[in-house]
């Protein structure tokens, strides 16, 4: 348990004492809509003590930003705060005018947003945005603050702050970003801070460094942190206190230790029995091999299948696309390789799990391989047969083989359309079984996702992120395709949603014998549903190989550096040898 | 051959960001409280109030003009000259003792069918010219849109005038000509607007299902893009009621007796210095029109960005 909770000695004991430093009691916040009030947060109760990570976990729309916001006084429009109250070290917050809270905000409590690539001001070097934080409150006169700033840049973390201060936004990287917006929220030292979900638009590596960061911010100057997350991975290796919210309540609070090893609420249970670890593996894995893929009830298009041979579903070779880049000469024009040779086989019944950082190609791969890019060069074989160059009505036979499954189900569904629409667009475009069957053809088929008959009926819109990503899944299905390519398919999904939709893939796989392309950026849902993994970096595949043995030794650096960024390893494996940070 | 692939995007006059996409799955409001915001909000203020009541009366003008005035437009008292504005003829007389209230009611139904005529055929072909050109890009895209900006590159009153001399005078062909004239700009918006929609995902998904182009046009993209378009149209229905006068007061339009918008204010400037109401009636009624439809219009725009 020391191992997990670093050195608590170190925090000013002068603020160990005596009345937490935060105290949130019965805080009930509304948002007004057309109909009526609609409450967000109903009766929370919170302390956060200095020296400490407190983490506030919930889904979405579980009441958990509306809580970060009401602590800095930043509810949207709408937004208020009905009851309760909020105490900073011992003064109460709810209910301050406008012009007291710009005395608290950043002087007393630091915000560090969200989306590091909207939270900044895109006009301004980020030197100057720190520097204004020193001078609002007084803390710098003009001529210092500039100094000063690139002193805080250069606490949190940035390389190189001088210049950086001097730069501007879009010059930076995400984590760089995220680094300065650090540095503008403990510019004023407060003794809050709240993180609103700060590592949620990074890479893992990038999360990993910022959130030791922010570890070491907590543990050396006994600030208070109270972090808003939807990743249990995360809360299990840093906080000290977990609040756990779900439909706008606290189900379950206490000690970290506590709520994750010995869960009391079934939300609790059901959120840490879903959250993706690279250890606790999918029950599919002692299934037999891929011999014989059962009968598909999609009979005509796979002939192919009964001849399989040897030979792999698909195979790729040396496939390589680049795209201009838009530099700062003209005449000179550059391009970034996006994918740089790559190559893999993928049997039929088989996952591929292929894993990389944002930029790493793994996207790009997927769209050569559906003809949906031009390759310049390489080779995309499928059963034998060069598919790279198909256009015009081979493209579309090959659609009937390989069915793409997008990242945001919220917007790879037409709006303007209902279920019904939706599913039979394939059907009637190819024109599979006659128009009077193709109703119960789409019954069948949200069946086959397990949505409720009925579904057919309603629109996109009306449907939740799990909802629409299985009606995407069924429209992909009805195709009755052999391989799936699913582009980070559960990423913009709740963690028990996101449980549910690989389960379902798995399912899938197992009735239908497809093959899967699986592409994420997370090791962690790659490790669930993969037979064999590829490592992507820089357009390259660095390392590939079964899934067992990559995720138990892997041996490209890069892969081990990937394994290590997994957050939620620490705590869950029952702390290993994990003190190296401070 | 020339790689006309990578062409810049040209903002249209009327390009507004796109409509924030509904990423974070929040329920969209529902459908009885939007109607009830988008109509009732407005109305509220007296302004559009004033407007819609305007259009509406002129649209009755045009549609049914004998509910409005008992008095034929084309016939006069020829003891009747020249009477001022008063409670017998609302708008007094002209210089053949017609009344020109009546005048001016029957000659709505001439100008607003010129006004619909032409916005109708803008609409059709800048529609048209901008999916072909935004959806099918290439040489499609590089030749209509060289096109559109030399049609842009004219000034717009003599653009309409080398077609009205083309086709002869009358209102239809005035209708023409306005109409021809800003299809450029509608053809620029929804070229702009379908480039916009053809990258979303749920497009590329329908080609992945095997859709063809001539279903994802319609179906597609069309709903999609259509929007700030008509906004357009809209913005514009003010401009082409004055510019269907203006040129009929040019004497373009339907020859003289035809109680025309435009060819009234014409009629009236011989006797400006002794019966002003020849003149500044009809055309205080064009600019009321005008005022109330942009007013209008730009309610509708604004409440379409917000939605």
């Amino acid at each position: 348990m020391n191992v997990v909770n670093p050195a608590p000695g170190t925090a000013s004991p002068a603020e160990r004492t005596g009345t937490p430093l935060l105290a949130v009691r019965g805080l009930r916040i509304g948002y007004r809509t057309s109909d009526g009030t609609h409450i967000a947060v109903d009766g929370l109760d919170l302390t956060a003590a200095a020296g400490q990570i407190t983490a506030v976990v919930g889904e979405s729309g579980s009441g958990k930003s509306s809580t970060a916001h009401a602590l800095i006084g930043l509810l949207p429009a709408g937004g208020s705060v009905l009851g309760g109250s909020v105490r900073l070290q011992g003064e109460e917050l709810t209910g301050l005018g406008e012009r007291a809270w710009r005395e608290v905000r950043g002087r007393r409590v630091g915000l560090i947003p969200q989306d590091p690539g909207l939270s900044l001001d895109p006009v301004k070097p980020v030197g100057g945005q720190v520097a204004e934080v020193l001078r609002v409150h007084g803390l710098a006169t003009r001529r210092d603050a500039t100094a000063r700033a690139v002193d805080l840049l250069a606490e949190a973390g940035l390389p190189d702050p001088a210049q950086r201060a001097r730069q501007y936004p879009h010059e930076l990287s995400g984590g760089m970003r995220q680094r300065v917006l650090i540095a503008i929220a403990t510019a004023a030292r407060p003794r809050l801070l709240v993180a609103d979900e700060p590592t949620s638009a990074l890479d893992v590596t990038v999360q990993r460094q910022i959130l030791d960061h922010l570890q070491g911010v907590v543990t050396t100057t006994g600030t208070a942190m109270l972090l808003v997350t939807h990743d249990l991975a995360v809360v299990a290796d840093r906080a000290q206190h977990v609040v756990v919210m779900s439909q706008a309540r606290v189900v379950e609070a206490g000690p970290a230790e506590q709520v994750l090893t010995d869960p009391q609420h079934p939300y609790t249970r059901r959120l840490l029995a879903d959250a993706p670890t690279i250890t606790a593996r999918a029950p599919r894995r002692d299934r037999t091999d891929n011999t014989e893929p059962p009968d598909a009830p999609h009979d005509s298009t796979s002939p192919e299948a009964t001849g399989a041979t040897a030979a792999p579903l698909l195979r790729v070779t040396g496939l390589t696309r680049a795209f201009p880049v838009r530099g700062a000469g003209l005449s000179r024009r550059r391009s970034r390789t996006a994918v740089d040779g790559v190559g893999f086989e993928l049997d039929r019944g088989e996952t591929l799990g292929l894993v990389g950082e944002s930029g790493s190609g793994k996207s790009t791969t997927a769209r050569l391989i559906l003809g949906l890019e031009r390759a310049d060069s390489g080779a995309v074989l499928l059963d034998g047969a060069d598919v790279t160059t198909v256009r015009g009505a081979a493209r579309r036979a090959l659609h009937r083989r390989i069915q793409f499954v997008y990242q945001n189900p919220y917007a790879s569904l037409n709006p303007r359309f209902t279920v019904e629409e939706l599913l039979t667009e394939p059907l009637r475009n190819h024109r599979i079984g006659a128009k009077e069957q193709w109703g119960a053809t789409v019954r069948r088929l949200l069946a086959d996702v397990a949505l409720p008959a009925g579904t057919e009926r309603r629109k996109a819109a009306e449907l939740s992120g799990g909802q629409r990503q299985r009606v995407a899944i069924a429209r992909a299905l009805a195709l009755g395709p052999e391989l799936l390519v699913c582009d980070e398919p559960v990423s913009a999904l709740d963690v028990t949603v996101q449980a549910r939709i690989l389960e379902l893939l798995i399912d899938l796989q197992e009735r239908h014998g497809l093959s899967y392309l699986f592409i994420s950026h997370d090791l962690a849902v790659v490790a669930q549903v993969s037979d064999r993994i590829a490592v992507m970096r820089d357009g390259r595949i660095v390392e590939s190989g079964p899934a067992d043995e990559l995720l138990r030794s892997p041996s490209h650096p890069y892969t081990k550096e990937l394994l290590a960024a997994v957050p939620g390893d620490r705590r869950i494996n029952s702390a290993t040898e994990d003190t190296s940070w401070s | 051959m020339t790689n006309p692939t990578k062409t810049p995007v040209a903002p249209g006059p009327a390009r507004e960001p796109g409509p924030a996409q509904d990423q974070d799955g929040r329920q969209p409001a529902r459908e009885p409280a939007r109607i009830r915001r988008t109509l009732g909000a407005p109305l509220r203020s007296p302004g559009v109030t004033l407007s819609v009541l305007v259009l509406l009366l002129v649209l009755g003008w045009a549609v049914v003009p004998e509910w409005f005035t008992g008095r034929s437009p084309l016939t006069g008292t020829p003891g009747e000259r020249f009477r001022p504005p008063g409670t017998e003829h609302l708008f007094g007389t002209d210089q053949l003792g017609r009344d020109i209230y009546a005048r001016v009611v029957h000659g709505a139904s001439l100008s607003l069918r010129a006004t619909v005529a032409a916005l109708l055929i803008a609409l059709v072909g800048g529609v048209v010219l901008g999916l072909v050109a935004g959806f099918f890009g290439r040489w499609a895209d590089a030749a209509i849109m060289r096109i559109v900006e030399i049609m842009l590159s004219v000034p717009p009153v003599l653009l309409s005038l080398t077609i009205i001399t083309a086709l002869g005078f009358g209102t239809g062909q005035v209708a023409i000509a306005i109409g021809v004239t800003s299809v450029a700009a509608f053809a620029r918006v929804m070229r702009a607007e379908v480039l916009r929609v053809r990258t979303a995902p749920y497009v590329e998904a329908a080609i992945l299902c095997g859709t063809r182009w001539w279903r994802i046009l319609p179906r597609y993209i069309l709903p999609a893009a259509i929007g700030p378009v008509l906004a357009l149209a809209a913005l514009d229905f003010g401009l082409v009621v004055l510019a269907i006068s203006s040129l009929s007061f040019l004497g373009y339009g339907e020859p003289p007796p035809a109680p025309e918008w435009g060819a009234l204010v014409a009629e009236g400037r011989n006797y400006l210095a002794t019966s002003w109401w020849l003149t500044t009636l009809p055309s205080l009624t064009v600019t009321v029109v005008v005022l109330a439809a942009n007013r209008l219009s730009r309610v509708l725009e604004a409440e379409g960005r917000n939605r």
